[in-house]
């Protein structure tokens, strides 16, 4: 009885929060009202005994990425009554568009049920001892182990593309690589071939020759002659 | 007592309000990326209702997988919205037509 009335209490704060994020005037409120969905969302999982997705789901969306939606959404600004100008319009194909999606879907479930008869073939350790936690640990370590490693890879991805588009170059003094001037290179540019003897005493005719051995007693206080 | 059938009809209907979200706000791009945020979240919840119910943990671990790949994409989806916002000084999907498509 306690997890019916809860189910249901939770299903109506979700659908009424997703309602408000489409419908809010201000993105500041869309952005908390999807918070609140997680939130709400994070709940039922718990219901469904999902303890670990649950909780980082609330670590990973309400604590990541939806700061960072606020803080993109506070730090923009927008032009409110500019933005929502084709709501009104839109309005009516939006809703018939949903109503349809959402009269086909349930339509399917409502007309021949899904009937769970036992459980699946792999993959349940010991439901009884072990904790949620340890089982997802357990699979995502052993059997699915290199798909997380490519999830790792992913994040990393997103790091370096998102410091890479955004990065400016106001700084004069700091260093940045010219790809352009790199590629344009030849080796003419970079080595200067000197036609000299073995003998230092024996300097030939070769004028830039002279030059550099000039500079070289130079800076030896005369020192080698 | 709530059956598989009850969590899968409220995962409809968070889909298809999505949908309408992305709809209602053609213009508002961050309020789209709010909307495609919320469509994950209503495929995460088939994943983990059917997961729970069949007693296979393989749904939950792909759900995994898809909060993963949803964090990165909004993170480089704001990053584009950023470079986006500086270069145009508006988040109107209508100014965004320099490539005449």
């Amino acid at each position: 009885m306690v997890t019916v009335v809860l189910f249901y209490l939770f299903a109506v704060i979700l659908v009424g929060s997703a309602l408000r994020v489409i419908t809010a005037k201000n993105p500041v409120h869309s952005v908390l009202f999807l918070v609140l969905a997680f939130v709400t969302a994070s709940c039922l999982w718990l219901m469904l005994n999902v303890e670990f997705l649950a909780l980082s789901l609330i670590l990973i969306y309400v604590g990541a990425v939806m700061v960072l939606f606020l803080f993109v959404v506070m730090m923009l600004d927008i032009d409110l009554e500019e933005i929502r100008s084709g709501f009104w319009k839109n309005l009516p194909l939006a809703i018939l568009l949903g109503v349809v999606i959402l009269a086909e879907m349930v339509t399917i479930l409502v007309r021949r049920p899904i009937v769970v008869t036992g459980t699946a073939d792999v993959q349940v350790l010991n439901p009884d001892n072990l904790s949620n936690s340890y089982q997802v640990g357990w699979l995502m370590y052993t059997q699915y182990s290199y798909p997380v490693e490519l999830a790792s890879m992913i994040l990393l991805l997103g790091l370096v593309v998102a410091v890479a588009l955004t990065l400016r170059k106001t700084n004069k003094n700091a260093k940045y690589q010219n790809i352009a001037a790199q590629v344009a290179t030849s080796s003419t540019g970079r080595v200067t071939m000197l036609k000299m003897s073995t003998e230092i005493d024996q300097i030939a005719t070769n004028e830039v020759a002279k030059e550099v051995i000039a500079e070289i007693t130079s800076a030896d206080g005369g020192s080698k002659k | 007592m709530i059956g598989i059938n009850h969590y899968l009809v409220l995962s409809a209907i968070l889909f298809a309000i999505s949908v309408m979200g992305i709809f209602l706000n053609r213009k508002n791009i961050i309020v789209v990326l709010m909307s495609i945020e919320l469509m994950l979240l209503a495929v995460n919840f088939n994943f983990i209702t059917f997961s729970s119910f069949l007693h296979n943990l393989a749904g939950q671990v792909f759900v995994f997988f898809t909060l993963t790949v949803a964090a990165a994409e909004s993170a480089i989806g704001l990053a584009v919205l950023i470079i986006l916002f500086r270069n145009l000084r508006s988040i109107n999907v209508q100014d965004m037509d320099s490539l005449h498509g």
